[in-house]
């Protein structure tokens, strides 16, 4: 079984992890030539400037970091200090809520587009405009009329995921097969239940390939307007560890960030195969 | 002050339409409360509060009023008022109202940038002077001045840190919509520094700065002008000889080290975490250029103040405290310890321990004792506003004639605090505006414009 294709793969995989860390371990531990100073100033100096020690941690630093953040995720001490998993579970939270209504207003407005050409030439100059938009540039207009930085947030994801959505919809839509629709025009099927027994399994597949960019871009975008905005969630804990000039737990929630990202990804990812079907 | 009549006249009518029984209604009886209470918040809460439960007692006692004063001319209001309080604890009765029913709003949100400035307001959480005051506060970490100016004017936030200059640009609408703003006290004084980074410890004199880069945390800021001024003092125009950028504190440091600033004047405990971390040195203390300048300030919308009165009044009276407790040098140590927390500052303790008693390590290898590197004051004397107006109108930040008096006495209420020092028991200055020296040049706030014309380097016009 050594020999198969994944096995392969796993040790490849592997050995490159071992590689970076042992490279990692290395490059950390070059101390840098200090210069002697007289003990009771040295008290008063950080590590880097009394030891030489690199500002950079290791990957020890950063496991223990990693097992002190796993030992208890759901503390609260404050409302400026909260555990990682509580950080997670608002970044989530507002990302859902972005998400949903995007979902409430991509797809019922893709179907219209997709199924109407003319629709759809009407609508193209404005999806063509705000689509490279960058969801950030935003967040000053959302903050102004809004007035709730948190609303703001959400509403940040929201306007951020409902392109991809909205696009794939309307292509799914337009591109179901000719014959099918016609088929069904034969059998005088109400438009209705042709929406929702013909278009909408046929263009699923396209659907869910733009929700699944879509959650991949919320997840990328909550972070920064957490950044933004500050208070709650993983990105405000990424800026106060920064704050703090903690590189070890700046590293750590990088990892956890893309750990989520994979997981909602995978996710989505399940139900587009539940949906996919053979030609 | 009909509310708060004597009850021990009898030639005030105590009713019963409304709890103070002048009004016909309930509802008349809470407009015109609002309306006094706002004046009473200036006069002695106490006292106030000491009327209000005696015409309570007095009102149980004599339900039919002409009872009440027919007692009253018979033995005469002293014997009266004695008579009733040794039967019936007035003094108490006073301290529990006094603390269950004159806030407005007792749960408050006031936010924060975590530098040593903000200390008292958030020593005042840990150490517990909110609490004290019957309030129940959540201190709220904000990104950057921006977004504390926003999240205030959204009203997330009851009260807030800010930059001395900010409530005064608000109000005037530069940079943001004019929102009349508040500025009832100043937190700190001095407590910045000018850090160059490393490779400039032989460039000690401001003229050989030319062409380098420099960081402020905000373009409304003290830090904006003073390093301004004290450029401009050696003859480098801050605009053309060399760049200053407004960079939020936590990132100074790191752009210090990428090499991406060559330094910057900043609160602390940015200067001594970057000496700390070896990346630079301070070149100078902020209080070389002005000593005793103001640098933050807590700050309210004029909304808040006049909507809930009482509140504010508490509030500011545990901000005062804590200054009060936070300019005491012996308390230092203690503080330090209370702020430096991940849910405070998220500093190593040492960093802010340097800070705050003055001895620190200059990043050269000498250490220097200086025990009002960073002091609390919280007076807000309306020249300090008067003087960055002067700035503001000297960089072009403000276009046009200006009435600099009249602004400074709407946005920092040195009356106010004044009333509220005396109330507590604490000497406030006598006079709510002062003549300063800045680099050896006196300031005297009825010659504001004279003076923004004295300067040779200026963007007015």
């Amino acid at each position: 079984m050594f020999t198969s294709l994944n096995a392969r793969a796993l040790a490849v995989s592997f050995c490159i992890f071992v590689a970076f860390l042992l490279a990692w371990h290395l490059a950390t531990q070059a101390a840098v030539p200090v210069q002697k100073m007289d003990p009771e100033y040295a008290k008063l100096m950080g590590l880097t400037a009394t030891k030489g020690t690199s500002a950079m941690p290791g990957p020890l630093d950063v496991a223990a970091k990693i097992w002190e953040h796993l030992k208890s995720p759901f503390y609260d001490r404050g409302p400026n200090d909260k555990g990682i998993g509580i950080q997670l579970a608002y970044s989530i939270a507002r990302v859902m809520a972005g998400y949903l209504i995007a979902v409430m207003v991509a797809l019922p407005l893709g179907f219209l587009i997709g199924m109407s050409p003319m629709m759809s030439k009407a609508l193209d100059p404005f999806i063509q405009i705000m689509k490279p938009v960058s969801p950030l540039a935003w967040m000053p207009l959302a903050l102004y009329t809004i007035k709730d930085s948190s609303i703001s947030s959400i509403f940040v994801i929201f306007i951020c995921s409902v392109w991809p959505m909205l696009i794939n919809t309307a292509f799914g839509v337009a591109s179901v097969r000719k014959e099918w629709i016609n088929v069904a025009r034969t059998l005088e099927v109400r438009p209705l239940r042709k929406a929702f027994t013909i278009i909408l399994p046929a263009a699923a597949p396209t659907i869910f390939t733009g929700m699944r960019i879509s959650i991949g871009i919320a997840w990328l975008v909550i972070v920064a307007a957490e950044m933004l905005v500050g208070g709650t969630g993983i990105g405000y804990f990424v800026w106060n560890e920064w704050n703090n000039l903690s590189i070890s737990n700046v590293i750590v929630s990088i990892l956890v960030i893309g750990v989520v990202g994979m997981i909602l990804d995978q996710i989505l990812a399940f139900f587009a195969r539940k949906v996919t079907y053979p030609e | 002050m009909t509310m708060f009549g004597n009850p021990f006249n009898r030639n005030v009518k105590l009713g019963r339409g409304c709890p103070c029984g002048l009004h016909a209604s309930q509802d008349e009886h809470a407009r015109s409360f609002r309306a006094e209470a706002t004046q009473a918040a200036g006069n002695s809460v106490e006292s106030n509060y000491q009327r209000i439960v005696e015409a309570s007692v007095m009102r149980a006692m004599f339900p039919q009023d002409a009872q009440r004063r027919a007692f009253l001319s018979a033995v005469g209001a002293s014997t009266a008022a004695a008579a009733i309080s040794t039967f019936f604890p007035i003094g108490t009765a006073t301290e529990v109202f006094a603390q269950a029913g004159k806030l407005e709003k007792p749960d408050l949100k006031v936010g924060f940038i975590p530098i040593t400035c903000a200390t008292p307001i958030i020593m005042a959480e840990p150490m517990g002077f909110y609490k004290k005051h019957g309030l129940n506060v959540e201190v709220n970490k904000a990104a950057g001045w921006a977004v504390i100016r926003d999240k205030t004017l959204n009203k997330e936030y009851d009260a807030a840190h800010m930059l001395s200059p900010m409530p005064l640009a608000i109000t005037l609408g530069i940079g943001s919509n004019p929102i009349p703003y508040t500025m009832p006290a100043v937190e700190n004084i001095n407590g910045q520094a000018i850090t160059l980074a490393m490779k400039h410890k032989d460039r000690r004199d401001p003229k050989q700065w030319k062409g380098m880069k420099f960081a402020v945390p905000f373009d409304y800021s003290m830090h904006n002008y003073l390093l301004r001024y004290y450029l401009a003092e050696a003859g480098i125009d801050p605009d053309k000889d060399v760049q200053i950028r407004s960079v939020p504190p936590p990132d100074m440091v790191a752009n210090l080290r990428a090499d991406n600033i060559d330094g910057f004047l900043a609160p602390d405990p940015v200067n001594q975490r970057a000496v700390y971390d070896g990346v630079g040195f301070i070149h100078m203390l902020s209080k070389e250029i002005w000593d005793r300048h103001p640098c933050c300030a807590f700050a309210a919308s004029r909304e808040f103040v006049t909507s809930a009165p009482n509140t504010y009044a508490a509030l500011l009276k545990a901000i005062i405290e804590a200054t009060a407790y936070a300019s005491k040098q012996e308390n230092r140590k203690e503080i330090a310890a209370a702020i430096s927390p991940a849910n405070y500052l998220n500093q190593p303790l040492t960093v802010v321990e340097q800070v705050l008693t003055g001895t620190f390590a200059d990043g050269l290898g000498g250490i220097q004792r200086v025990p009002d590197r960073v002091d609390f004051d919280p007076f807000p004397y309306e020249s300090f506003a008067v003087w960055i107006l002067t700035q503001m109108k000297r960089w072009g930040q403000i276009k046009g004639d200006i009435d600099y008096k009249n602004v400074a006495r709407q946005v920092f209420l040195a009356t106010d605090t004044t009333k509220l020092m005396k109330e507590m028991g604490m000497t406030a200055p006598a006079s709510t505006s002062k003549t300063f020296v800045v680099m050896g040049k006196t300031f005297d706030p009825d010659q504001a414009d004279a003076y923004v014309k004295s300067f040779a380097i200026r963007r007015d016009n």
